[in-house]
């Protein structure tokens, strides 16, 4: 019989009579706890174990599904076009090694340098063009700190009064600026446009729209210009001064467009989005497929990169300097997929962890036909 | 309305001696002493915030984050928010203020209803009715019958006869019965004379409070005369007035004085073994977090210096390197602090409590005939149950009932007590189906004695004289009072045992019909029950005759002497005249004592006598000889003035006494013996069993003989007979006893080398060193009386005795005190890094409860002092299988897979942020978004790991029970070490690297499928926050081998809540409101709906899991542990296979046991002394401490209370006025 049953059952029926002094006649209230299954810790449960009947078909079938998909992003990831070109100019070769030296300019002109590429494949599709950096800690704490949401949702007091987060890009010649911090105040302002160069010789400029590169979210809700003066941007930030490392104000960005102008200027708010790791790319403009559908967006054939530093006030280099902490400019043109843009490593890795998984299921297999018969047969010592 | 466990007011300086003149408060006021009013309270509404909260962060674990708090507020250093440590902080103290001020208000609330009853005070020669709190020391109170008694008070004068008052002490030692205290003559004298007593103006003079609850002195100056005062004068606070319609007494202390509320001091808190190792664990966390943040802060140098001072037009900085790798370990202090988890303690508390409760409401460990659930006292000692090593066990009461049955007998060589098959002559077993005799002819036969051999009854009816003299024998032969019942026995019945024995050690009962025993020992009981079954009813005594009933014949004997038992005699004697006139002297003892004094003659019969007692002996039955022989009366009448002389003699009293005894104690005639069990609890052998086999040591320490307790030993499997051996340490010198002891060591081990056993081991400076277990060959069994012990236990031998007894299965300790009781457990605990359980049920035990890392009180026979200082009580000692080996091991397991899982998700959580800040300058950047650091360790993971910690359980109760070799992990400390706990370190380690580089190689300089950027800072955030949730998640379901509904809601409920509180702060709503607090707006949208994000998910969870069940699955194939045998198995049967019912263990052996009487005198001088029926008022204490028993409170007392199976637990509602004219009729008469 079994030990935990016996008391029960001894003691269930039992009328018990040491209970009766307690109470008074009648009522007398029993101190037996009550027979719930939560409190006799009886609930049903669902118990799994390791066993070989389980793990082993699991470590197949995740071996079984992980190749397909890994094969699957790998192919992906490698039909995606990507072209890579290097500006930085470290190199006296290269085209922009001028701009990136330490020679005075004069601050009103700007210095631009040429860099000719030739795509051997043709891209379809959008293309979208980014500029990449490495080595730029955008994801160091005071850096990403240094910003004041409330004045990028167009909040008039923030405005006017921004977080103090932001020093010491907080106020500059007794007032405020807007954007204030860190972040908005190194915005990338190297200006990128591209040519193709048709093999007769001549230079056609690609359209770069530079509209949609941001989210819908940070464009619509998290970006705002401060509302009042009438739509026009130049009376709203009129008590405010520019980011010192700017040449123009905030509302300069794109006078063109006032959907992209101000906070809500696109480029400011990808800028804005700080990214996790010191190498980055950040969407800069995207080449829309030819309405035709025929011809490829971007033709096999040579092409022209055409950099224009703007000069930053406080500093004497006159490009986006990254040169100092071994940083490197770039400039990408890349499809996309399903899954997003050229990355090897989920390919790569589901295929290896698939086969892993398949390897240690036969391992595992062999090894339980060679002990886990014996063992688990075994009788318990009692 | 308990005092008990309240903190009690110190008193500001030390009192020297007490002046206290009755009835004059002016006087009495100069000396500033306590009024009644109490305060147990700790808090008023003004103080309870600050003294809360200073006392809160008087813990260590609060008061680091308190100072994280205030690191966090220093702008330069803070890398999280304030609200990331405020809200569990909060909620912590929150939760822990809460309780504490429940408590709190209960105690007020207790107090102001303990201040506010209602008592008669003395005023001016009136009695007014005035709160208690307004009673004033000085003062003359009167009180009523079943009122507490309000204070400390001196007994003036009461309504009882001889200035009597009865109380109960439930309050203060937890015994039941009612003890008696008596007046001063002097003021008893006064009686309910008011004036008298308005003008009453003794002084007394008396020892300054303390709390000390079995002595008082003072003197009280009446009068011009000093009469000395001590307890049997005083009545203390928390006592209940019983029995007594009033009674005046004088207030001596009140309120925060009275010996009770001096009592109540602070209990001694017992730790787990697992709480001391996470003290050392939180000490290696510190360590490892300054070691993390030094790292990072000297990184944060290095990159300062090459990189960050580059990128100054980006990011300009003030300050210089140094400072700037200064304040960073700071921050990181502050990101990292999350390896010391501060749910951690709380959830511990709340896994001890939900345990406990376990406890508190299982059935299998409810005892039904006296109605007791087993309880958890103490709740934060529920995982060491899991861990016990050794069980030291009272014996009597806890392994025993204490109840003895008459079981076999041998009369004129015939034995008697088996029942045959009828044919064959087979020994049939007793079960419930064997038809008990018939005892019904005999009207005052008691019900409930059992007996099955229907020959003996035969042989009664057939009148042989043998028999008959056997039983009249027994009738006759004792000193065991009867008392006729009408109406209301039993409060008689109460009333008359502590009027005869009002502090008796030594009582019982015998509730028959009308007829009620109360014998001095259970023993002495069952023969006269049995003596009465049998017809030979003994009915009454007085101090010169005894009346019995012989086949319903009254005949009344005259007891001419008493020749009583003590321990050196072994047995005893008397002497009567019957009614016919012969002169016999009739004795019952111990065989080999008897037969020394037997007559030559008796010889054939001897042998014969001698083959049934070595049976009777070898079923464990205590056996006793019977023996007669008829004194002629000439020599009787010259003995008798002999005796008379010795008896007044001055010298060598006790010597002559003995001389006389001895002479005509010779020459007797043997009759038979008699056989009595010693009726072990239900299921003891078979606990016994299992605990052995879950490795668990028991050893027995009782105050018994060494016979009674090995007797018990084997009767409860304890010894057995197929021991390779069985020591005996029973020496009279310390040398002896040391070559005994080595002696046994050698012949279990002969090539034990001297000092290889002792392993210094340091924890903290702590134990200095450690006795190593030693595994020996066989089994093998140790048993050692009280003087030998008493050597053992001195500091040169101990680890003698200490290493010898630990190589043996089973210790016994017999004649063992209260004290070494203590002094054993504390030794094992010194030296052996073992857990230890003491389980015992009287007052005698206390000690040893309280020494052992776990105490158990028996609730039940012996009053509650044992169960009022355990950490679990129930009713049967069967019950401890139950307690250790599923609720133990469960509390274990669950504790231990609690802290696994805590540490591996806490430390996996806090490594990302070391793997990240490689990446982002050592800056202290956090990985994750602060809303989810505050609420992973709340929110998103507290619910899963607390509902495994309460409701997991690997395999169920019924194959815990079948497999008792389950629990031995749990005394290794499997499931939670060192060891352990490294490797959680290391799992997670691995773990973290998966979570923040798989999220990391899978968005490198990528894009998302929108084109956008892949890896900004906020959607990598999130993708290492959902791999991090989903990787726990995971974990825990892996862990969890038990999932109930509960779980399910848990784990699922938690994974959603992420989900739902993610997408809920990230929406545009709350942005709207705080913008710079919920940043992530729109980062859940614009990231989960990638593809990507969810394949690096599902990859990140399985790089974690996967070697986890790989390592899990080979180790169970390779080497599968007990408990993977065991799930293998159940998952075959899902019932445990019944086991076969054990056959009663019978042995065959020569090994005869004791006779027990009592290790004291016995009664037989008080029954002759004529004092039980008179007693003088003036010599009843004296009286009474000369037979070795001392009255009132005496808190190491022990009463072994024979209670027989009808008992009423609770007397005191049995105790109704209505008794007390019968009571004080018997009194009255009797003068």
């Amino acid at each position: 019989m079994m030990a935990s049953s016996y008391n029960a059952k001894e003691e269930d029926g039992h009328h018990h009579p040491g209970s009766v002094g307690s109470g008074g006649p009648g009522g007398v209230k029993s101190k037996k706890p009550d027979n719930t299954a939560f409190k006799q810790q009886r609930l049903p449960a669902w118990q799994p174990i390791l066993t070989a009947g389980t793990v082993l078909p699991a470590f197949f079938m995740i071996g079984l599904i992980f190749i397909p998909i890994g094969i699957g992003l790998f192919v992906t990831s490698n039909n995606i076009k990507e072209f890579e070109i290097d500006y930085t100019g470290v190199d006296m070769s290269s085209p922009c090694f001028n701009c990136s030296q330490n020679y005075s300019w004069n601050s009103t002109s700007s210095c631009s340098c040429s860099v000719p590429f030739t795509l051997d494949q043709a891209f379809e599709s959008n293309v979208f063009m980014y500029y990449g950096l490495s080595n730029f800690y955008q994801n160091h704490r005071r850096y990403v700190k240094s910003r004041d949401d409330s004045q990028l949702n167009g909040d008039k007091s923030s405005l006017l009064n921004p977080s103090k987060e932001c020093e010491p890009y907080r106020t500059s010649d007794k007032k405020q600026i807007a954007p204030c911090g860190a972040i908005a105040n190194s915005l990338f302002n190297d200006t990128l446009e591209l040519f193709y160069i048709h093999p007769n010789g001549s230079r056609f400029a690609i359209n770069l729209v530079k509209t949609g590169i941001a989210w819908w979210t940070d464009k619509h809700v998290k970006f705002r210009n401060p509302a009042g003066g009438d739509g026009n941007l130049s009376i709203v930030f009129q008590d405010t001064s520019k980011p010192v490392n700017w040449r123009k104000p905030v509302y300069e960005l794109d006078p063109n467009d006032p959907d992209n102008n101000g906070f809500i200027n696109e480029d400011l708010i990808v800028w804005m989005r700080t990214a996790a790791l010191p190498t980055f790319r950040k969407l800069y403009r995207i080449i829309q497929k030819k309405k035709d559908n025929m011809t490829p967006t971007l033709p096999p054939g040579d092409y022209i990169l055409e950099v224009t530093y703007s000069i930053l006030t406080i500093n004497v280099t006159p490009d986006y300097p990254v040169r100092s902490f071994d940083g490197r400019k770039r400039v990408i043109l890349s499809t996309i997929s399903w899954m997003g843009g050229k990355n090897p490593f989920l390919g790569i890795a589901y295929i290896t962890v698939g086969s892993v998984c398949f390897f240690l299921g036969v391992v595992l297999l062999f090894i339980h036909h060679k002990y886990g018969n014996r063992n688990n047969n075994a009788d318990i010592p009692n | 309305m308990s005092f008990f466990g309240l903190d009690c007011v110190r008193k500001k300086e030390r009192e020297v001696e007490r002046k206290i003149r009755a009835n004059d408060r002016e006087y009495n006021s100069t000396f500033k002493y306590a009024t009644n009013s109490i305060k147990t309270s700790k808090y008023n509404p003004f103080t309870f915030l600050p003294l809360n909260l200073f006392e809160q962060f008087q813990r260590i674990a609060n008061a680091y984050f308190l100072i994280l708090l205030i690191l966090q507020v220093i702008p330069a250093i803070s890398s999280l928010s304030w609200f990331t440590t405020v809200v569990p902080l909060v909620l912590v103290l929150s939760v822990t203020a809460a309780k504490d001020a429940i408590d709190d208000i209960n105690r007020h609330r207790s107090d102001r209803k303990v201040n506010n009853r209602k008592v008669n005070i003395l005023i001016n020669g009136k009695l007014t009715s005035d709160k208690w709190m307004n009673v004033q020391v000085g003062d003359i109170i009167k009180l009523e019958n079943n009122q507490f008694v309000t204070a400390d008070l001196l007994l003036l004068s009461s309504s009882e006869p001889l200035n009597l008052v009865y109380i109960e002490t439930a309050e203060l030692d937890g015994e039941t019965n009612l003890k008696v205290k008596q007046s001063l003559t002097v003021t008893g004298d006064m009686g309910e004379d008011l004036g008298a007593l308005g003008s009453f103006n003794g002084e007394v003079c008396c020892e300054p409070p303390n709390n000390r609850l079995d002595r008082f002195t003072g003197t009280l100056t009446f009068d011009t005369q000093k009469h000395s005062l001590d307890n049997e004068r005083v009545l203390l606070r928390g006592c209940t007035l019983r029995n007594t319609d009033w009674c005046f007494g004088l207030v001596l202390f009140a309120g925060p004085e009275t010996k009770l509320m001096q009592n109540c001091g602070k209990s001694t808190f017992k730790r787990t073994s697992i709480d001391r190792l996470m003290n050392v664990l939180v000490l290696f966390i510190f360590g490892l977090l300054a070691l993390m943040c030094i790292i990072l802060a000297v990184g944060n140098g290095i990159w300062e210096n090459q990189t960050g001072s580059e990128f100054n037009n980006f990011l300009p900085r003030e300050e210089n390197t140094a400072f700037s790798a200064f304040l960073t370990f700071w921050s990181y202090i502050i990101i990292l602090n999350t390896v010391v988890p501060i749910s951690l303690y709380v959830s511990m508390e709340v896994i001890r409590l939900g345990n406990s409760y376990y406890i508190n409401w299982d059935r299998n460990m409810y005892h039904a005939r006296s109605d007791t659930p087993a309880e958890a006292r103490t709740t934060t000692l529920n995982e060491e149950l899991g861990q016990i090593k050794y069980v030291f066990s009272d014996k009597t009461g806890t392994l025993t009932q204490n109840i003895m049955t008459f079981n076999k007998c041998s009369i004129n060589g015939k034995s008697y007590g088996d029942v045959y098959q009828q044919y064959s002559g087979e020994r049939l077993e007793i079960t419930e189906e064997t038809t008990p005799v018939d005892f019904s002819f005999n009207p005052l036969a008691d019900p409930k004695f059992l007996f099955y051999d229907h020959s003996l009854i035969e042989a009664v009816k057939l009148e042989l004289p043998d028999v008959q003299a056997f039983f009249r024998l027994l009738a006759l032969c004792h000193t065991v009072m009867a008392e006729e019942k009408k109406e209301g026995w039993l409060q008689n019945t109460l009333i008359n045992l502590f009027l005869t024995y009002p502090s008796s050690q030594h009582q019982s009962l015998c509730l028959v019909g009308h007829l009620v025993y109360q014998a001095q020992s259970p023993d002495e009981g069952a023969l006269v029950t049995a003596a009465r079954n049998f017809g030979f009813v003994f009915r009454s005594r007085s101090p010169e005759t005894i009346t019995i009933e012989e086949m319903g014949m009254q005949r009344s004997y005259e007891l001419l002497a008493i020749l009583d038992f003590n321990n050196v005699r072994k047995r005893m004697s008397v002497i009567v005249r019957s009614p016919e006139g012969k002169l016999s002297l009739y004795c019952k003892g111990a065989d080999t004592i008897i037969y020394e004094r037997l007559h030559p003659s008796c010889r054939k019969l001897m042998e014969a006598t001698t083959d049934h007692l070595n049976e009777f002996a070898g079923e464990g039955l205590r056996t006793l000889v019977l023996a007669y022989k008829n004194i002629d009366e000439d020599y009787f009448s010259e003995w008798k003035q002999r005796h008379h002389e010795s008896s007044v003699a001055l010298e060598d009293r006790e010597e002559k006494l003995d001389e006389l005894y001895e002479e005509i104690e010779k020459n007797m005639m043997l009759i038979g013996a008699t056989a009595i069990e010693d009726k072990l609890q239900d299921g003891v052998a078979l606990t016994i069993e299992q605990l052995a086999k879950a490795e668990i040591k028991i050893w027995v320490l009782t105050g018994d003989k060494q016979e009674t307790a090995e007797n018990i030993g084997y009767s409860c499997n304890l010894l057995r007979e197929e021991m390779n051996d069985v020591f005996t340490v029973a020496a009279h010198s310390p040398e002896e006893v040391r070559q005994e002891l080595r002696d046994a060591r050698l012949k279990m081990k002969p090539s034990t080398e001297p000092n290889k056993f002792l392993v210094p081991e340091v924890i903290l400076g702590n134990t200095p060193k450690l006795v190593q277990d030693e595994s020996v060959e066989g089994e093998y069994g140790l048993v050692i009386n009280g003087h030998s012990l008493a050597f053992a236990l001195e500091s040169g031998m101990e680890l003698e005795f200490l290493r010898t007894a630990c190589m043996c299965k089973t210790v016994i300790c017999c004649r063992v005190t209260p004290l070494q009781k203590a002094q054993v457990v504390e030794l094992v605990k010194k030296y052996k890094k073992a857990v230890t359980l003491a389980i015992g049920d009287g007052a005698n035990d206390v000690s040893m409860i309280k020494a052992a890392h776990i105490g158990v009180g028996i609730s039940g026979q012996e009053g509650m002092q044992a169960v009022l200082s355990s950490d679990f009580s129930f009713a049967q000692f069967r019950f401890l299988q139950r307690l250790l080996l599923v609720h133990g091991r469960w509390s274990y397991l669950r504790m231990c897979k609690f802290l696994r899982y805590f540490f591996y998700k806490n430390f996996t959580f806090t490594f990302v942020h070391f793997w990240y800040a490689f990446f982002c300058g050592f800056s202290a950047q956090t990985v994750y978004d602060e809303g989810f650091i505050t609420l992973y360790n709340l929110v998103y993971t507290a619910l899963p790991v607390l509902g495994m910690s309460l409701f997991d359980q690997d395999v169920n109760a019924g194959w815990s029970l079948e497999f008792p070799q389950l629990y031995v992990p749990g005394q290794l400390s499997q499931y939670f070490s060192k060891r352990a706990f490294m490797m959680c370190v290391l799992h997670s380690c691995y773990s973290s690297l998966m979570i923040f580089f798989v999220p990391y190689a899978a968005t490198y300089d990528t894009a998302r499928a929108d084109g956008t950027e892949g890896a900004d800072y906020q959607s990598f955030a999130l993708i290492t926050q959902t791999c991090l949730t989903v990787t726990v998640c995971v974990q825990l379901g892996l862990d969890l081998s038990y999932w109930t509904v509960v779980n399910h809601l848990f784990v699922w409920g938690s994974l959603g809540m992420f989900f739902i509180l993610t997408f809920t702060m990230y929406t545009d709503g709350l942005f709207r409101i705080r913008p710079s607090s919920f940043a992530f707006v729109g980062t859940a949208r614009n990231c989960l709906n990638q593809p990507n994000v969810w394949l690096t998910v599902a990859l990140t969870a399985l790089l974690c899991v996967l070697p986890v069940v790989a390592h899990r699955f080979f180790s169970c194939q390779i080497a599968p542990t007990i408990n993977d045998k065991v799930r293998n198995k159940m998952r075959e049967m899902k019932e445990p296979a019944p086991r076969p019912r054990h056959p009663r263990l019978t042995r065959r052996s020569t090994r005869r046991s004791g006779y027990a009487f009592s290790h004291a005198q016995g009664y037989g001088d008080l029954v002759t002394s004529r004092r039980f029926l008179r007693r003088p008022a003036t010599s009843r204490s004296t009286a009474f401490n000369s037979a070795g028993r001392s009255p009132g409170f005496k808190p190491t007392g022990r009463s072994a209370g024979y209670s027989p199976v009808g008992r009423e637990q609770n007397p005191k509602q049995k105790v109704e006025p209505t008794s007390l004219q019968k009571f004080r009729t018997v009194i009255d008469s009797s003068f």
